[in-house]
């Protein structure tokens, strides 16, 4: 190394210490900790003790764990598909030639910075099977099919969907992208397109999409990595359905019983950090299998602007 | 376009449904929220009455002479007396009897009226220092006696922020002296306030100095193994936060920093991969030929990053401060794993521990308490709304 290059390293290593550090504490240590932990009997009160793969072939077996898995795909399965169709909807929305484009803006995106305990607050008021809003609207034009409207958190069948809607509310973020996506196609194409003749949904489906599929790759997936860590809102309300309800059990009828929610009660209520550990990693699996999966699948089909 | 070559109805008919579709998407997302302050500002026994009321309401009437806000309890459907009753258990005490119950030779009750279908039975609404309900006038009235006009009730705030805050509900509506009522740890509203604004200042800070320092030096500054180190950088971008919560638990556990805000804040003076990302984006856009020129001048690193690359960067920096700001104030995991003792609290973690014990009932008193830590954050991003808005179309795009 020469006394030039020596300074330069230094220089780098000088400004990007602070990261060097960061990087060893708050990722790299964590990260083969959980994996050593996840091989060990490790209660935080005593020192782990290893005992090989057996945290993972107990997961095999254990319901709660296939249960919380369950959950959590149907409401990923829900909620990613239906907020892609409304984010890119009011995107689209926003993005046609319209007069008060920053108030509709403002409003469609105003949900989101919501803090999640609030809004699920809100939500389980809005929800509430008696006295809520929703089932006020929903009342009249239940009766006129003999049937009364769900008591939705209240009600293991319906409390899934009550999450998946309230998730459509917050998806002000992936609007906001979508937009600028939308705003990048190039104008020329479209007019070309109309001189062709085309109708709308064939420029939509033909020249937009297209376009926008990269935007759509990484909205779909950092929802799906969202949804499958979704922990908040399911705590808050699963505590708050009828009164003082245990948050960790995922009530009612553990139907709300979320993947991070079992972590998290496995790690700290029962003190099986090994066993929580494992979860974890089979968590990160699934989303590393996802995302691979994902850039695969979208591999042919998604056309990068100014890319070959 | 072809908007040009379509014919001009279909074109009018085109843009009414345009507007409808956003119109009613307006309704839908901004009704949540206006609902929210509803309900903070009705009185508790608008937040069950059927139908719901969007505007909160106040009913008067004049009972025994005397002008004073009553609650509309219920609706007469039949002909019937009312009476006080002069002996009894419920001596001095008023009902509403159905006419045919009703004996005028009965010594132990009074007819003070009779009442037709459609009126209204009214209470003296309950306010401070009233101890029992048999303070409480009661009459009934027909419906055009009774006076109703939009009130907001102001005063659910301090109440629900004193509830949240530690005091009983009794102390709150004046039922006990104050101090002597079965009040939990009373900490106080403004503790959560000022926990949460050290998390979200001081991580601000941290998040502002730390990354644009590493940005720097992955951006403008060529070193051996930096492109491998940016790499590994966005490879760890993936990483499930649930991974590193045990060993980090464990970690400030050693530290003795758990039951303090010190997890909370320490680490954003350490990098995110995320805004070294994204600052270093930026970084890489400012033209070279400035800090070259300064370099040749014999300005050190320092200088050139602190005097002239930073300042030229400022928009990207009020982005990652800005992000920052709002995840802090939003989260609620890290609180919740952290922090133990209630005067350590944040916010939102004050709110659901509010909710547990509280929920159910008082609807009024949750809404306000919820509206008091979203409007901060809907004011912030109504005057730093541009950078918001961009900061996330740089991060989808170029992502």
């Amino acid at each position: 190394m020469t006394a030039r290059e020596r300074r330069e390293w230094l220089a780098g290593v000088g400004f990007t210490s602070l990261w060097i550090v960061g990087f060893g504490a708050f990722l790299l240590y964590p990260v083969l900790a959980s994996l050593f932990y996840s091989f060990c009997d490790y209660s935080i009160l005593e020192p782990p003790v290893f005992i090989g793969v057996d945290n993972y072939t107990k997961l095999l077996s254990d319901d709660v764990f296939w249960l919380s898995l369950r959950n959590t795909l149907i409401y990923a399965v829900f909620s990613v598909p239906l907020g892609t169709v409304v984010s890119l909807g009011l995107a689209l929305l926003l993005n046609a030639d319209i007069k008060g484009r920053a108030v509709f803006r403002t409003i469609f995106y105003l949900p989101s910075i919501v803090p999640l305990v609030a809004s699920s607050m809100l939500w389980l008021w809005i929800f509430n099977g008696q006295y809520g809003l929703l089932n006020w609207v929903l009342r009249p034009v239940a009766d006129l099919f003999g049937a009364t409207p769900p008591a939705w958190l209240g009600d293991p069948a319906w409390s899934k969907p009550a999450l998946v809607i309230m998730s459509l509310w917050g998806v002000g973020n992936s609007m906001i992208i979508y937009l600028a996506g939308l705003q990048d196609v190039p104008k020329h194409l479209y007019e070309s397109a109309s001189i062709d003749g085309a109708t709308a949904w064939q420029r939509f489906w033909h020249i937009t999409l297209p376009m926008i599929s990269p935007v759509v790759y990484f909205n779909v997936i950092m929802g799906l990595i969202g949804a499958l860590q979704v922990f908040t809102q399911v705590f808050v309300i699963a505590g708050g359905v009828g009164g003082n309800a245990n948050p960790l059990e995922g009530s009612p009828s553990r139907s709300t019983l979320f993947y991070t929610i079992y972590l998290f009660s496995t790690a700290f209520f029962d003190l099986r950090m090994g066993y929580a550990s494992a979860l974890a990693w089979v968590l990160f699996v699934v989303v590393a299998l996802l995302t691979a999966l994902g850039t695969r699948a979208s591999r042919g089909h998604i056309h990068y602007l100014g890319q070959p | 376009m072809t908007a040009c070559l379509a014919p001009s109805g279909s074109r009018i008919a085109a843009r009414f449904v345009l507007y409808a579709c956003l119109g009613f998407g307006a309704l839908l997302f901004s009704f949540p929220l206006v609902w929210m302050l509803g309900t903070s500002l009705s009185p508790i026994e608008q937040t069950v009455s059927y139908p719901p009321r969007l505007l909160p309401v106040a009913h008067y009437a004049t009972i025994d002479g005397r002008r004073l806000e009553v609650t509309m309890d219920l609706e007469v459907r039949r002909r019937s007396a009312f009476v006080e009753n002069l002996s009894g258990l419920r001596v001095g005490t008023r009902s509403v009897i159905p006419v045919e119950s009703y004996r005028s030779e009965d010594p132990s009750i009074q007819l003070l009226k009779w009442v037709e279908p459609g009126w209204w039975q009214v209470t003296e609404r309950s306010s401070a220092s009233k101890f029992s309900e048999k303070d409480l006038r009661r009459d009934v009235l027909p419906p055009e006696r009774i006076e109703t006009r939009v009130e907001l009730r102001w005063e659910n705030y301090p109440k629900a922020l004193a509830s949240m805050g530690g005091r009983s509900l009794e102390e709150i509506e004046g039922f006990v002296e104050p101090g002597k009522g079965a009040g939990s740890q009373n900490v106080g509203f403004a503790a959560f306030v000022v926990n949460t604004l050290v998390v979200c200042v001081l991580g601000v800070l941290g998040t502002v100095l730390s990354n644009s320092l590493v940005a720097y030096g992955f951006a403008r500054l060529k070193w051996r193994g930096r492109d491998v180190f940016f790499a590994l950088t966005l490879a760890t971008m993936m990483i499930p936060y649930p991974v590193l919560m045990v060993p980090l638990f464990g970690m400030y556990e050693r530290l003795g920093w758990i039951g303090t805000l010190l997890p909370l804040w320490v680490p954003t003076f350490f990098g995110n991969a995320f805004n070294i990302f994204l600052m270093r984006q930026f970084f890489l856009t400012i033209p070279t030929d400035l800090s070259e020129a300064a370099r040749l001048d014999g300005c050190s690193e320092w200088r050139i990053f602190w005097r002239i690359v930073l300042p030229l960067c400022k928009p990207v920096l009020a982005v990652a401060a800005l992000f920052h700001f709002l995840h802090a104030w939003n989260d609620f995991l890290g609180p919740l794993l952290y922090l133990t003792r209630k005067d350590t609290f944040t916010l939102g973690l004050a709110l659901q521990d509010y909710q547990s014990v509280h929920g159910g009932v008082q609807w009024h008193f949750l809404m306000a308490a919820s509206a008091v830590t979203v409007v901060p954050i809907i004011v912030l991003f109504l005057f730093t709304q541009k950078t918001i808005v961009r900061g996330i179309a740089t991060t989808g795009s170029k992502g």
